[in-house]
């Protein structure tokens, strides 16, 4: 079987699952593909989903490579914060764009970097050592805005988060080019292989002679990196840095999103592509609801009952399922799997 | 006692099929189980031994055939309905919860109950009396997991007798215990045969199907070979029905005479660990085999550990070709030109969900930095290459790792390290829960490797095989180097009487 | 005997002075609960500004979220034996002891902007504003606007079942009833934060015919009209002229979109709940002015029309 079929199997769930999404959306909402350009960009209910989807897409990059390592990183949406909130302080303190920015992504990686370090070299469970900066990192931000939102006017950062390129949002451009590069790396070098050895079995990877501990370093490095170029995004969109608010919960999201791309929480196998697809799914189910009209009550109800379908119908069982009806079969590799075991 | 009874066998097999999409797994094989009696089942892994127990216990569908218990034609639908059927099956590895207490592992499923409630005192009075019958009397209250793999399995072995009571399956209980724990299970197995339970007994040591079956059936490539009674039969015979070939027989009773020569390639001094190994010291030429015995738990797979820098040593100092070389984790020992396949392959060596291609290139990949990607098809050359040298049963290098036989995946770990091009190997059990004919060709791989000039470090506890490749061999015991064998000194005889300890009686 | 009159005397108007010293509430503690917000840090500064300005010696205590640390500090408030005691309590309920004891100590307390659930007579009074009048006053400045014109409004409401989200909802809702011409025909949450106000802007942008549809935006906090103002310049429209924009809590940034013509009024939350507080103290430690038991500070609107860049400049570091 070749790679491309392979791949094109392997997105196929996501990628279905986006487009009965957006199907939906747009028979309760018919206007919704009206794309127009406004004020030189791309002006439309689908360039909101992307556009939107971009900061926990960004998350999601990271958080997979975590998430393929056996790990998860919960201080993701803190990390957003204090990025946030490096930026609107360098630019308010006058740094020059180029400087704050290096500042705020600097920011992103010492994050990482402590919690790489207590994961990889203090053997703390990831989820525990993430829960740190998670709680201690809105504190953080908070420190450097003083409690207030850090209101900025630079239009240089601010093109960040609601300028645009040919068109096309920033935001937008910034979580392709940053998911293209990731997976250019980690699929062009041996890394995608190594980290997903570490995820299956870290004992037998350093056995091995993989270097684990500075691998796993790097894959929350990684993710610190994805939240503080998140952070600046959502800071430079509202114009200001929102210790309080900024990425709050979007380590969920992000999360979620690599789930319903469907790599295993207990690590492994990755597709960034397709958690990718996932952010955006959660995303249109957002934008959808939004469009929809409900009141405000309803949102998470409804959000938590399409989630919940999207994830009952990806899940093992039902797929079985789907594979007996099916003529064609989807999954050859249960059956070969029998065929190998008996 | 109904040993041998004429009249209708307990259970019985007739023409079961089982096809799987590309290979029929079972062609129309018949196979009989008396009360009290245990019945060997042999063959190679492939040979279709896992695949007539799950059909027999309903894990798997089967295509074709009657199963009949007692005379009655039954059609379970898993392993949970066999059970009710009085099937009960204990595997390799405890399938029990290892952090739930004894008694919880007895009786989960069906805890005794008082008003509603689980009653705990019960609960430990049953497992209690249960495993008195086994003979094991333990505390039931401590977790599964705080006994020995031998002790966990008799407790699995209880358990599944509690609840099915006609027929116990037993898919390779021995092959992590050793051989104290062998003879507990034995005895265990012999008083359930007494009781009048039919015994299914799967192993692939010759030893022990010789000393507990009644009688035998063998399978290959899903066809059965024969049924035959134990004593009635010998060695050669047997093997000859599992292998289809004659297995040249090893006649040679004590080890190679020592051929290397001049400056060892590899010394260590005063090497060790505190709390898992007493220092050592320990030379290995080029081209030289050192086996180590020892029984588990002894030290042996300590002294992998601290070689390869799994494990830091805190004495001594190694030396290679002479110069210091500093061994403080693994990656240093691969680039001074280590290897090492450890002892549990499912833990310590595949990466079950990476292909075989991946699993082979991963060492070297790991020595050149994730920078420098080797090349799709080098990797598959590279695979293929070794897929067919060492006869790798896999359809192709994109199957995962951890859908392939015991022996492949072993034979994979050799790969991954051969990649290396490698000066010094340690394999650790490289023959241990493999089938007879894998077993043959990677102990023909070892001498092929030494001939090459190849440094090898082999652990097993098969004091035969240690016999037939080593050059000199290291005896371990209490955490201790305690003698070292060599040339004609290298016998089994020699090698038992070291392990066991002078004072203690012999263990064989 | 007479110099032991006149030392009779003299202790009297010893004892008088200090009554009238005490009469000045000298010494007050404040428990303020954090500074969660940019208003609550104002809040604090401007009660440490006030107590400068009247001569108090004000003894700050920040909990950090925190009921233990107000009980705390409250205490040993007590124990210092200050004049009088802010507070800003963290959470509803459990302030009945540690208040019976200041009431035994004599010490008054005022309550700052919240409310707790204990007996009236366990505090002074409390300092605060009326919701649902917030609500009502930006309903009012947009019926007077609208002079009968006919508007689609869109509504930014607070974080759903939060209790300023009810009542400024409901505030609003009473100020349009009966005017025909208002119409609210989209209510979404924005969770009182720029980011969903902005997003959820766009998404009443898109809904309504690219916002053609809408005339107006009412938001429950300003933060979530500053997103939304950013929303609707996005879609090629402009904030005060072609959108309307109401919304409450007068924070300074607001001020400045005002300024710029962007956004068209706010109700202010004000954060001087210390001044009308210090003030009704000093009325009972004068002649024991029993002051009301709960004193609603004004909420005034701002419109483009009060020099909205002076106010900024006033308001703007007060740590907002």
């Amino acid at each position: 079987m070749t790679g491309l079929k392979l791949f094109s199997r392997r997105i196929l769930p996501q990628l279905v699952t986006l487009a009965v999404v957006v199907g939906l959306i747009s028979i309760m909402f018919p206007g919704f593909f009206e794309i127009s350009i406004a004020n030189g960009r791309l002006y439309g209910s689908p360039i909101d989903i992307l556009n939107r989807g971009a900061p926990v897409a960004l998350l999601a990059i990271g958080m997979t490579l975590v998430i393929a390592t056996g790990g998860i990183d919960l201080s993701v949406g803190a990390v957003m914060a204090i990025c946030g909130a490096m930026a609107a302080w360098g630019i308010t303190e006058g740094y020059g764009l180029g400087l704050t920015l290096l500042m705020a992504l600097a920011a992103g990686l010492a994050c990482g970097l402590w919690n790489g370090l207590l994961v990889a070299v203090l053997g703390i469970q990831p989820i525990v050592a993430t829960l740190i900066l998670m709680v201690a990192g809105r504190g953080i931000a908070q420190l450097i805005t003083e409690g207030a939102i850090l209101t900025f006017n630079h239009e240089g950062l601010i093109f960040f988060g609601s300028g645009s390129l040919f068109t096309i949002p920033t935001p937008i451009i910034i979580a392709i080019v940053t998911g293209a590069l990731v997976t250019l790396i980690v699929r062009r070098s041996a890394l995608g292989m190594l980290i997903e050895a570490i995820g299956i079995n870290l004992r037998a990877s350093t056995l091995a002679g993989v270097n684990t501990r500075v691998l796993l370093i790097a894959v929350y490095m990684a993710s610190g990196l994805c939240a503080a170029l998140a952070g600046v995004i959502a800071a430079a969109d509202i114009r200001g840095a929102d210790a309080n608010n900024a990425g709050l919960w979007l380590e969920l999201d992000a999360i979620l999103a690599v789930v319903i791309g469907g790599t295993s929480l207990l690590g492994g196998r990755f597709s960034l592509i397709a958690s990718l697809i996932g952010a955006l799914i959660i995303q249109a189910v957002n934008t959808g609801i939004l469009l929809s009209g409900f009141p405000p009550e309803f949102n998470l109800i409804i959000k938590a009952g399409i989630i919940l379908i999207i994830l009952v119908l990806q899940s093992p069982t039902i797929r079985t399922m789907v594979i007996f009806l099916s003529p064609a079969p989807v999954s050859q590799a249960d059956t070969e799997k029998q065929a190998v075991n008996q | 006692m109904p040993q041998s009874d004429a009249s209708q066998p307990l259970l019985r097999a007739r023409g079961v099929r089982k096809i799987f999409p590309g290979t029929i797994a079972l062609d129309g094989v018949d196979f009989s189980l008396q009360a009290g009696e245990v019945h060997a089942l042999l063959g190679e892994n492939g040979a279709g031994k896992s695949t007539l127990i799950k059909c027999l216990t309903g894990a798997y569908r089967r295509d074709d055939g009657d199963i009949l218990l007692e005379g009655a034609s039954i059609d379970p639908k898993g392993t949970l309905d066999a059970q009710a059927y009085g099937i009960g099956t204990v595997y390799q590895e405890v399938n029990l919860l290892p952090n739930l207490s004894v008694a919880e592992n007895l009786s989960l499923g069906h805890q005794p109950t008082r008003f509603g409630m689980i009653s705990g005192r019960r609960m430990n009075a049953d497992a209690r009396e249960v495993l008195a019958q086994y003979g094991l009397d333990i505390d039931v209250t401590r977790n599964l997991d705080s006994y020995s793999v031998a002790v966990q399995q008799v407790i699995a072995i209880a358990r599944a007798v509690t609840l099915s009571g006609k027929v116990l399956i037993l898919d390779e209980p021995t092959a992590s215990l050793d051989s104290h724990e062998v003879k507990m299970l034995f005895d265990v197995v012999r008083s359930l045969k007494q009781r009048g339970l039919g015994i299914v007994f799967i192993s692939h040591f010759l030893d022990q199907i010789f000393e507990i079956s009644d009688r035998l059936t063998v399978l290959r490539n899903g066809q059965l070979v024969g049924t035959e009674v134990t004593a009635e039969i010998d060695r050669v015979k047997l093997i000859n029905m599992m292998l289809g070939r004659e297995l040249e027989q090893e006649v040679r009773s004590h080890g190679k005479h020592h051929a290397a020569a001049g400056e060892p390639r590899l010394s260590f001094t005063g090497f060790g660990r505190k709390g898992s190994i007493e220092p050592f010291d320990l030379s290995i030429h080029a081209g030289e085999v050192v086996g180590v015995a020892g029984l588990l738990g002894s030290g042996r797979t300590e002294t992998a550990e601290v070689l390869f820098g799994v494990a830091q040593h805190d004495s001594g100092e190694a030396r290679q070709d002479g110069t210091v070389l500093s061994l403080t984790n693994s990656r240093q020992a691969i680039s001074a030109g280590f290897g090492f396949c450890p002892e549990d392959r499912k833990t310590d060596g595949v990466i079950a969900d990476l292909t075989v291609r991946e699993n082979i290139a991963l060492a070297l990949q790991a020595g050149i930095g994730w920078m420098r990607r080797i090349p799709d098809r080098e990797q598959k050359a590279m695979a293929n290459d070794y897929i067919r040298k060492l006869d790798i049963r896999t359809p192709d290098a994109e199957k995962p790792v951890g859908l392939l036989s015991g022996g492949n995946q072993q034979k994979v770990m050799l790969a991954r390290w051969l990649v290396t091009n490698p000066s010094f190997l340690i394999l650790d059990e490289p023959t241990r829960g493999i089938d007879v004919g894998a077993h043959a060709e990677i102990i023909r791989l070892i001498e092929e490797l030494c001939a090459q000039g190849m440094s090898l470090l082999v652990i097993s506890s098969e004091l035969d095989e240690l016999v037939a490749y080593s050059h000199r061999v290291i005896v371990v015991r209490d955490r201790q180097h305690v003698a070292e064998l060599a040339g004609y000194e290298i016998t089994t005889d020699n090698m038992v009487r070291a392990i066991a300890a002078p004072e203690r009686e012999a263990v064989h | 005997m007479i110099s032991k009159k006149a030392l009779v005397g003299a202790g009297l108007l010893a004892s008088m002075l200090m009554m009238s010293s005490s009469a000045l509430a000298q010494t007050v503690g404040f428990s303020q609960i954090g500074s969660e917000s940019g208003w609550r840090a104002a809040e604090t500064t401007l009660t440490l500004q006030q107590a400068k300005e009247r001569g108090i010696d004000l003894k700050f205590a920040d909990a950090q979220q925190k009921q233990e640390n107000q009980i705390k500090a409250l205490r040993s408030f007590i124990a210092q034996g200050v004049d009088a005691i802010l507070i800003a309590p963290v959470v509803a309920t459990g302030w009945d002891s540690v208040l019976e004891e200041a009431k035994e100590a004599e010490i008054p307390v005022i309550l700052l902007d919240r409310m707790v659930d204990s007996s009236d007579d366990l505090y002074l009074t409390a300092v605060g504003s009326d919701l649902v009048h917030e609500g009502s006053v930006a309903g009012q400045w947009l019926v007077d606007e609208l002079g009968g014109k006919d508007c689609n409004v869109v509504e930014l409401q607070g974080t759903t079942g939060s209790s300023p989200a009810i009542d400024r909802k409901n505030g609003f809702e009473q100020a349009i009833e009966g005017h025909a011409n208002i119409k609210l025909i989209r209510s979404q949450t924005g969770d009182f934060t720029r980011t969903k106000g902005k997003e959820v802007m766009e998404s009443f942008l898109k809904a309504e015919d690219g916002g053609k549809n809408i005339c107006a935006l009412y938001a429950h906090n300003d933060d979530m009209a500053v997103g939304a103002i950013q929303a609707i310049k996005e879609a090629g429209l402009k904030p005060g002229e072609d959108i309307l924009v109401v919304s409450i809590d007068a924070v300074p940034d607001i001020f400045q979109a005002m300024a710029a013509g962007e956004a068209n009024a706010t109700v202010e939350l004000t954060p001087n709940m210390a001044g009308p507080a210090f003030d009704a103290l000093a009325a009972y430690m004068k002649d024991g002015t029993m002051p009301p038991k709960f004193i609603q500070t004004e909420s005034k609107l701002y419109t483009q029309a009060d020099d909205p860049q002076a106010v900024y400049e006033q308001k703007k570091d007060l740590g907002y």
